[in-house]
């Protein structure tokens, strides 16, 4: 899947104040903070964590406490160099590699990795992003 | 980046103090990460969840403010970390850097983040230009 990334000044902003830089200011040139392609999620088609014209809200990410579903369990960024505003990249996702391990109280653990890269218009590569998704299998009671 | 680090340098500092709900929709809104257990109250009690809490990925912004205020902007080469804990509404949560190893223009820090208890909530590392 490939998608594109457009990174403006105002929402590199918005991303610092919500990870508690509350005095950031307004730059046109900003550097985006460690973690902001996260925020990308915002134009990814089909993302299952936001609500969608034609989809049921909330949809099945929605596990109860206590194990059955899945979350992020683990999030790496290796940066080739920082995004700025400014930048429009391009995010191509795949899946990475899958494993199993025995949970602390007897149940199953599968992770899952999706990794993203990002290239700016140039196709240079600026960052890969590799989500790893935990599933829980559940525990009887 | 000019600064010169060594083994064993460590920065501490109180990331968040009483997390409160609207930061933590601060970072709904900005991540795009709407899943309804980090905003939306009954639908988190419903399901057997205290309350709601914060996303993996807050915590980890957070912490990250810290890194790059040490590292510089864009010092980074690369940043990683593993949500261990849950973080609730009202946490105070406080992030410790440690220079692990240092090698010719490159440094790894540990990254742990702990809540007002003592519990690790965030377990990372990351790679620096120096």
């Amino acid at each position: 899947m490939n998608f594109r990334v457009p990174v403006e000044a105002g929402h590199i902003l918005q991303f610092r104040r919500a990870v508690g830089q509350l005095d950031a200011a307004l730059a046109d040139d900003a550097v985006a903070p460690p973690t902001y392609l996260m925020a990308a999620d915002h134009f990814a088609p089909d993302y299952e964590r936001r609500p969608q014209a034609g989809r049921p809200w909330p949809g099945p990410v929605v596990a109860p406490a206590g194990g059955g579903g899945g979350f992020h369990a683990e999030q790496v960024f290796e940066y080739h160099r920082h995004v700025r505003a400014g930048d429009v990249l391009t995010a191509t996702v795949r899946p990475g590699r899958t494993w199993e391990k025995a949970g602390r109280r007897g149940g199953r653990l599968e992770f899952h990795e999706t990794v993203t890269e990002y290239r700016d218009a140039a196709g240079e590569l600026v960052v890969t992003a590799t989500w790893v998704s935990v599933a829980t299998e559940r525990i009887p009671e | 980046m000019t600064a010169v680090f060594h083994v064993g340098d460590s920065w501490e500092r109180v990331v968040v103090h009483d997390l409160t709900r609207t930061q933590i929709v601060m970072y709904a809104g900005a991540s795009g990460d709407f899943h309804p257990l980090h905003h939306d109250e009954p639908t988190a009690v419903a399901l057997g969840y205290p309350s709601i809490f914060a996303h993996g990925m807050l915590t980890m912004g957070l912490s990250g403010q810290l890194l790059t205020d040490v590292v510089g902007d864009e010092g980074l080469t690369r940043y990683a970390a593993r949500m261990v804990g849950q973080v609730w509404p009202g946490d105070t949560l406080t992030t410790t850097l440690t220079v692990d190893a240092v090698r010719a223009g490159e440094v790894d820090l540990a990254v742990r983040t702990v809540n007002q208890d003592g519990a690790v909530v965030l377990l990372g590392s990351a790679t620096a230009r120096q």
